[in-house]
């Protein structure tokens, strides 16, 4: 940040941008994008809380009763789907980094020179839709479908009625698929930057492998596995396309419902309540989670 | 796959005897994982086009038939679809190019000035991205019934019923903090001795900015730019929302797949995921051409 002087000494012919705008470039620069932020971020989010807090309709319109009946209406009758979206979002975060972990740390360690290959590959899921991915699990699932089939017809390994797709392990299974790279690219991202040495310098001091693991490579990961968790958790929390396409009516999660909601029985007081509390509920998520990590630089 | 991962890695000073286990486990183990994880995210792609040469019996595209080179033949042929193509492609190349402008601007703000707020925006321009998309989607759609409802009704330009416009709306907003962390990645590594130098030598600031800054950034802002096209045209759950009776590509495919599954769902999907493919290959191997020549 020392350019700003030099501009100022060896100003050329004519007047310099700075010189006729001063102060005011970095507020120029930031106006355009930030109005944009606020007219289409912060205001909806306004008026999301005010709907939520309204009663009306759309023909009627809304009118704000200050009123936290749509809320009640929320959790008392969607409980289960909250709850829904805690236990499979939760249960493919922990899967993805299961999954992840050792992935990250096979192409951190031990990906020599394929390493850009390995990454490539597992961003290359990013290519193809999200839709047409879940679409794709759905043939692979399905009950004659390439993974099945062969298991009933040629094995005889399962039962000719066994079915996966419309179960809560499908759902999973695809929730799973589709966050993974989200949680291998910040653990790569974590365990690459860490100093080989450390390492090295824990197993001269007599740790075995694993203590070395345990004591510098894991606690050294753990921005990485946050960060991973985050870019997991939340989106998986508010799916609806994994639900919808291999999970059943009892599976179906918040998003399933705000979707519904809003979209379907343009019910706007329930609808905003529900996403509201979505919002709020992965703040304070989020927040306990940064502090049980225990690091502060997580997030910066 | 496997023989690649198993190249040898600097052995600790430690004999690797002393953990017989640990040390098969990050011999053998790993690797073979790792394999098993790539063939995982890959398989739905192999699906995808493997089954874009099926002829399937129904209108479902579930269960392998035989091959055929229809879908391949006629890519478009369901009505709607060629529409919804157009639309994503439009909506993906106009909502990248406004997030690209804004987005850079803000990054450059950030990273070469000082000024009062400056560390909380920081922050706050990770917001959109922290927030759930359906969070998004369902605040946006309730900003655009209001605009058509009293109070607002008749004060602001009406926003309601959604569609082509509203969707551009919501896709540049998504877009732009995406743009602003490329960029500013980007910069925070960049040499400003180079501006000055181009001053020093009776460059005005607006030269300096377009023959100097501007191309040494350009390729954060390419990188931004195809990040922000990526993610717009893959975007269902935002659009749903706001889409009313507009299509993109995914809200057809959404809306069709209840009542038929079309061998072209795949074929696009494969010409989207090759051309994609493609691009990137070509862009690491001009860079990595730029990085031995330099």
């Amino acid at each position: 940040m020392t350019a700003a002087t030099p501009t100022a000494r060896s100003a050329p012919r004519g007047p310099t941008l700075r010189a006729r705008f001063g102060r005011a470039v970095p507020y120029l620069l930031l106006a355009p994008g930030l109005i944009w932020l606020v007219l289409f971020y912060v205001i909806p989010a306004v008026q999301m809380f005010t709907y939520s807090i309204s009663t009306g309709t759309l023909e009627t319109g809304f009118t704000m009763t200050f009123g936290l009946d749509a809320y009640a209406t929320a959790i008392d009758r969607f409980g289960k789907q909250f709850l829904n979206s805690i236990l499979y979002g939760g249960l493919a975060t922990f899967f993805t980094l299961a999954i992840g972990f050792p992935v990250a740390y096979t192409i951190a360690f031990r990906g020599g020179r394929y390493k850009n290959l390995i990454l490539f590959l597992v961003i290359a899921p990013f290519f193809t839709s999200f839709l047409i991915r879940t679409i794709s699990w759905k043939i692979l699932l399905g009950d004659e479908g390439p993974l099945l089939a062969p298991l009933k017809h040629v094995l005889h390994v399962l039962p000719g009625n066994f079915s996966i797709l419309n179960t809560a392990v499908a759902q999973v299974a695809g929730l799973t698929y589709n966050f993974l790279p989200f949680m291998i690219l910040p653990l790569y991202v974590a365990l690459e930057k860490i100093d080989v040495r450390l390492i090295e310098a824990a197993e001269d001091l007599y740790a075995d492998r694993r203590a070395a693991f345990r004591r510098v490579t894991l606690p050294l990961a753990l921005p990485g596995v946050f960060a991973g968790s985050l870019l997991t958790f939340i989106p998986a929390m508010g799916d609806y396309i994994n639900a919808d396409l291999l999970g059943n009516p009892s599976t179906r999660m918040i998003g399933n419902v705000i979707q519904n909601r809003l979209l379907l029985q343009n019910d706007y007081p329930v609808g905003s309540a529900l996403s509201f509390i979505l919002m709020a509920g992965i703040l304070v998520a989020v927040a306990v989670y940064a502090r049980a990590l225990g690091t502060e630089q997580l997030t910066g | 796959m496997a023989d690649a991962l198993s190249a040898p890695l600097p052995q600790p000073a430690v004999k690797p005897s002393r953990g017989s286990i640990m040390h098969r486990i990050n011999h053998w183990l790993l690797p073979a994982f790792t394999t098993l994880a790539i063939v995982y995210l890959m398989v739905p792609i192999a699906v995808m086009i493997v089954f874009s040469f099926n002829k399937p019996q129904g209108k479902f595209n579930y269960i392998w038939n035989q091959f055929s080179l229809d879908g391949w033949r006629h890519p478009f042929d369901w009505p709607g679809l060629g529409d919804a193509v157009v639309t994503s492609l439009s909506v993906a190349l106009l909502s990248t190019l406004f997030a690209t402008i804004l987005g850079t601007m803000i990054g450059l703000a950030l990273t070469r000035y000082r000024f009062r707020g400056r560390g909380a925006l920081n922050g706050i321009i990770f917001l959109p991205m922290a927030t759930p998309e359906i969070v998004l989607g369902a605040s946006l759609l309730t900003l655009f019934v209001a605009t058509a409802l009293p109070p607002l009704a008749g004060g602001v330009p009406t926003l309601y019923p959604t569609g082509f416009l509203t969707i551009l709306i919501a896709h540049v907003m998504f877009n732009i903090s995406y743009v602003v962390v490329t960029v500013k990645a980007r910069l925070a590594g960049f040499d400003r001795r180079l501006e000055e130098a181009a001053m020093d030598l009776g460059a005005n600031e607006l030269t300096t900015f377009w023959k100097v800054t501007f191309p040494l950034i350009f390729p954060g802002i390419m990188a931004a730019a195809l990040l922000a096209f990526s993610l717009s045209i893959d975007d269902f759950v935002i659009t749903n929302f706001v889409s009313g009776t507009t299509n993109t590509f995914p809200i057809w495919v959404y809306s069709i797949q209840r009542n038929a599954l079309p061998v072209q769902i795949n074929v696009i999907g494969s010409i989207i995921f090759l051309g994609a493919v493609g691009l990137v290959a070509l862009t690491s191997l001009r860079s990595g051409r730029a990085v031995r020549i330099r």
